[in-house]
């Protein structure tokens, strides 16, 4: 298979060539992960300005092309969520620099640039395929990194979450074949243009279901969720940065996908989904209101806002499908920058201050200023408010159920945000009370280079709702909303 | 002179701006801090004087960006803008000074005048919000800025008054997000246009229209402190003296109150409001907040609560102005946004130069100090008298045009609510001004004559205040004053 080259194979071979090579020298590990970052954000710059001329770019590797090779294929939608990976990542890298810098981080630094260069590879290549089978071995790659990533700190907790979260990984990627299998013997084809226009048989439906399923588990959407707090709460700073961040949202693109191609199953199973999200903004607000430390709290809010997603995917029933599903890619967008942010911000406080119990937290004499600056930042965005992507979001969600007279959703959206303000007011009254501290306060301790990365996720997720109407225009290149041929 | 188009961004940008400035000034920074601080009040006020007179003389500012299809931030400079703008500005300067001097030495300056800075851009783009869409962004901008403010101090208390204030405020804002939304899908529109954008809609589906009525004025009435909404406004008094004079004159209360009028003339238009049927139940709710705060006022002790109480009371003769639905009200109502605005701050700025050159903190407490401080007792003496409605002052003028326009739209339980009220101030304003000037001091608060007790940024603001209030009172008719440009307002929104 002769490989072209093609601002789309480099973005998902640069990662895999990149994490060979860390594997390989360890010692140069965070060079390399830093350059490939950079190459691959490069490439992904240059796929984006060839769609955004030219529009969708297919490229059919080995000049075979669908059905009999595979096709990879660049839509505006998957150049988002690339551009999401890499500039996510490559701040989160940057962050990492420092906060694995230690001597006693050396099996932390040599594993790290390795395995996150793979999950690299697996989500652009997700992001990039269009083919089922092709996406269930690159999630099969995310699943085998991500887990790596969790148990990188080796605490005993951390690899206990770690076990959980393969246990879920591998049963719901099972569920995502055997639905792969069940279409390839309905319909005899695995590639995305293959699955237009087929007839929503029983079976079909069914085949559906289970990969819905299997998706749902590796998104952690409510009841299936068990696994994520802990997994997110237990890594370390860059690592949960980089899960609850962009992980989880591979699996929620692929349900994108699969909406945009398969046949609509039935307003009933939307509704479910629905049902599903909201629970999870129930049940995660719940959860975050009770948690004891900072990262569980944040974890916590990640299984909310991801039912918040699948809360917009239903908000407006079929009618609105399309404009829903673009509500929920703006969510997905503001969630991942946002919580990211978040993450790191909760490492930098929680390194400073050498603890992450909430209850605590005003008892230390020494604020990490900048970091719970970034962490109030960040937790506007994810609340909802203006002018951050997060509050567009929200309003687009808000708008279509309004509309279409789905007050439920309404309701649930307005009773997450409510829970949301509650839960992170819980760590503002931390940052912010000094009367239980016994020495002077230290308040500018703690301003450190390593804060700048968080601060500008933060700062992004806040402005970039400013730019809301280019970045709709922008997904909407190819047509990935179906709202078109 | 030469135009500028983009002078609304400007002003606004003036305190947007300034904010990271201070944000990331080292704390010792203190004469740096103070020279950004004043040097943009003051330039703020230069530039709202500029845009004023450029009003007058009729040009159109109308600023717009794309945020979603269709959705517009939008910043717009009518007269009812100015109002607003040149009262903030006036009293950011003045309050900037009060604060330099009030916080002088104390901890997180570099935080608060941040927020100060950020908290009055958000009242800024209220004023200038040329829809209902651009006006929430400011709203939910302006909670969080106030937020830090208020729990400034750290304390436990100060935590606890902050989280129902951001409990209140948050929920309003959330609230009036959905008023938003559903303006947007009934209107199609959420511009803010003098008549109205709902005739349409109220025609067709009242039911719709009063719904959407009720959440708006409801989430606007929590920063507006419309019973029972005003919950959190006497909890937050544990915020510093600066923040309480600029929460109750200026931002908070203020943003609420003009929210309101924004929705009554230009979001439902006076007519179709009228029509409709919402505005007299709305009347009703402000004569009772009205009463009701100036009851509880009276059996305040604590100065700040009484002082927070009275704003309940008066803030609401503001909202009863426009629920009148008559042109002479209208124009009480706005001279009033004014007019409370100078008094109220006074006050406030008296009661934090008690709190900080005599240690009085309650109206008990309040015995001869007249004679330990007499400038500041003299200032809020005057403040006082104007709330009460003594002409020539101030507060005289707006109840004067309230109780007219209360006649005009044959509504005469009005003259007896202005008159019941005007003795509710009298009753808890004027034993305070008894104890000051005619009791004696108690031991603790005489001290050696003649030296000064507080240091002239304190003495200064009140007193300045305090003659705006004589000045807008006495000079009424002069052309530039509040009472003026209100009528200008008013031929406006009543279309005339």
């Amino acid at each position: 298979m002769s490989v072209d080259l093609s601002p789309i194979t480099l973005a998902i071979f640069v990662p895999l060539f990149g994490a060979i090579m860390a594997f390989l020298l360890p010692r140069a590990a965070s060079v390399i992960g830093l350059a490939t970052l950079a190459l691959t954000t490069g490439a992904v710059i240059w796929l984006a300005r060839a769609v955004l001329t030219g529009g969708a770019v297919v490229l059919p590797l080995g000049g075979w092309g669908a059905p009999l090779g595979i096709d990879l294929r660049a839509d505006g939608l998957s150049v988002a969520m690339l551009g999401l990976t890499c500039a996510v990542g490559f701040l989160v890298s940057v962050a990492a620099l420092d906060s694995l810098k230690g001597a006693q981080q050396a099996r932390q630094r040599q594993y790290f640039w390795p395995l996150w260069l793979l999950l690299l590879t697996g989500m652009n290549g997700v992001y990039l395929g269009t083919d089922i089978f092709n996406l269930y071995v690159m999630i099969e790659v995310i699943a085998l990194a991500a887990v790596g990533l969790t148990v990188l700190s080796g605490s005993r907790a951390a690899v206990q979450a770690g076990l959980e979260y393969m246990y879920a990984s591998i049963l719901g990627a099972l569920l995502f074949l055997m639905g792969v299998g069940f279409i390839y013997l309905q319909l005899g084809r695995l590639d995305f243009a293959g699955l237009t226009g087929a007839e929503p048989t029983g079976a079909l439906i069914a085949a559906l279901a289970l990969m819905f399923v299997g998706l749902a588990l590796k998104t952690a959407l409510f009841p299936l969720h068990f696994w994520l707090p802990a997994a997110h709460a237990n890594a370390t700073a860059p690592a949960s940065a980089l899960l609850s961040g962009l992980v989880v949202k591979a699996a929620l693109y692929i349900v994108l996908r699969l909406a945009q191609y398969m046949p609509f199953p039935s307003e009933t199973l939307l509704t479910l989904v629905g049902l599903m999200g909201a629970g999870a903004v129930i049940w995660g607000g719940i959860q975050a209101l009770r948690a004891e430390r900072l990262k569980l709290l944040v974890a916590w809010s990640t299984v909310a806002q991801i039912g918040l997603i699948f809360v917009a995917f239903a908000r407006a029933g079929e009618v609105g499908l399309p404009e829903s599903w673009k509500a929920a890619a703006l969510l997905i967008l503001a969630h991942g920058i946002a919580k990211a942010a978040m993450f790191l911000a909760a490492g930098r406080i929680k390194d400073e201050i050498g603890h992450d119990v909430i209850r605590d937290l005003d008892r230390s004499p020494i604020r990490p200023t900048l970091a719970q600056f970034t962490f109030a930042l960040a937790a506007i965005s994810l609340i909802g408010l203006p002018p951050s992507l997060g509050f567009i979001g929200k309003w687009s969600l808000m708008e279509g159920a309004m509309a279409a007279g789905y007050w439920h959703w309404v309701a649930v959206t307005m009773a997450g945000t409510l829970m949301s303000v509650a839960y992170f007011s819980r760590v503002f009254a931390g940052f912010l009370r000094f009367d239980r501290v016994r020495a002077p306060v230290g308040e500018h301790q703690g301003w450190a280079l390593a804060d700048a990365a968080p601060l500008t996720l933060a700062l992004a997720a806040i402005g970039l709702g400013l730019l809301a109407a280019p970045i709709l225009g922008f997904i909407e290149i190819g047509y990935p909303f179906g709202v078109a041929p | 002179m030469m135009d500028a188009p983009l002078l609304p961004l400007f002003i606004l940008l003036t305190s947007l701006l300034a904010a990271p400035v201070l944000f990331s000034l080292p704390e010792r920074a203190a004469r740096l801090r103070t020279g950004i601080n004043l040097g943009m009040a003051g330039l703020k006020v230069a530039l709202v004087a500029w845009l004023s007179l450029k009003v007058s003389q009729g040009v159109i500012y109308d600023l717009r960006f794309e945020l979603l299809p269709g959705l517009e931030f939008k910043l717009q400079a009518d007269p009812l803008a100015i109002l607003f703008i040149a009262l903030s500005a006036v009293l950011w300067l003045i309050t900037t000074i009060y604060s330099v001097g009030y916080l002088e030495h104390g901890p997180h300056r570099a935080r608060f005048f941040g927020f100060f800075s950020l908290c009055v851009a958000a009242t800024v783009g209220i004023a200038l919000s040329g829809n209902l869409f651009t006006f929430l962004l400011f709203y939910e901008l302006l909670t969080l800025a106030t937020y830090p403010l208020v729990i400034h101090r750290g304390t436990a208390e100060a935590l606890r008054a902050g989280r129902i204030y951001l409990i209140y405020t948050l929920a309003g804002g959330l609230v009036l997000l959905l008023g938003t939304l559903g303006l947007w899908v009934l209107a199609g529109t959420t511009d803010f246009v003098p008549g109205g954008v709902l005739a349409y809609v109220v025609a067709v589906n009242p039911l719709a229209a009063q719904l959407l009525f009720v959440v708006l004025i409801g989430a606007l009435g929590v920063k507006a402190a419309l019973f029972p909404f005003h919950v959190w406004l006497p909890i937050a008094m544990v915020a510093p003296a600066p923040v309480s004079a600029l929460l109750h004159a200026v931002a908070v209360v203020k943003a609420g109150a003009f929210g309101i009028m924004r929705v009554v003339y230009e979001v439902f238009g006076i007519e179709t409001a009228q029509a409709l049927g919402v505005t007299a139940p709305l009347a009703v709710l402000a004569g009772v907040t009205i009463i009701y705060g100036s009851l509880k006022a009276i059996t305040q002790d604590d100065i700040k609560k009484r002082l927070a109480y009275s704003t309940v009371s008066q803030v609401s003769y503001i909202t009863l102005g426009v629920a009148l639905a008559s042109p002479l009200a209208a124009v009480g109502a706005l001279a009033h946004l004014i007019h409370q605005g100078l008094m109220k701050i006074t006050m406030f700025m008296v009661a934090g130069n008690l709190a900080e050159g005599l240690g009085v903190k309650r109206v008990s407490q309040m015995d001869g100090v007249g004679r330990a401080m007499p400038g500041s007792m003299l200032a809020f003496t005057l403040a006082a008298l104007g709330m009460i409605g003594l002409p020539p002052l101030a507060g005289f003028v707006s109840k004067w045009y309230l109780a007219q326009g209360g006649l005009e739209a044959g509504q005469a339980w009005v003259i007896e609510l202005l008159l019941g009220s005007s003795l509710l101030n009298a009753i808890y304003f004027m034993p305070m001004l008894h104890r000051a000037w005619f009791r004696d001091a108690a031991p603790e608060t005489t001290g050696a004559p003649g030296r000064p007790r507080i240091g002239w940024m304190l003495a200064v603001p009140p007193a300045a205040t305090a003659a705006l209030v004589l000045i807008a009172g006495g000079f009424a008719n002069a052309p530039f004053s509040p009472l003026e440009w209100t009528r200008f307002i008013v031929a406006i929104e009543y279309q005339e």
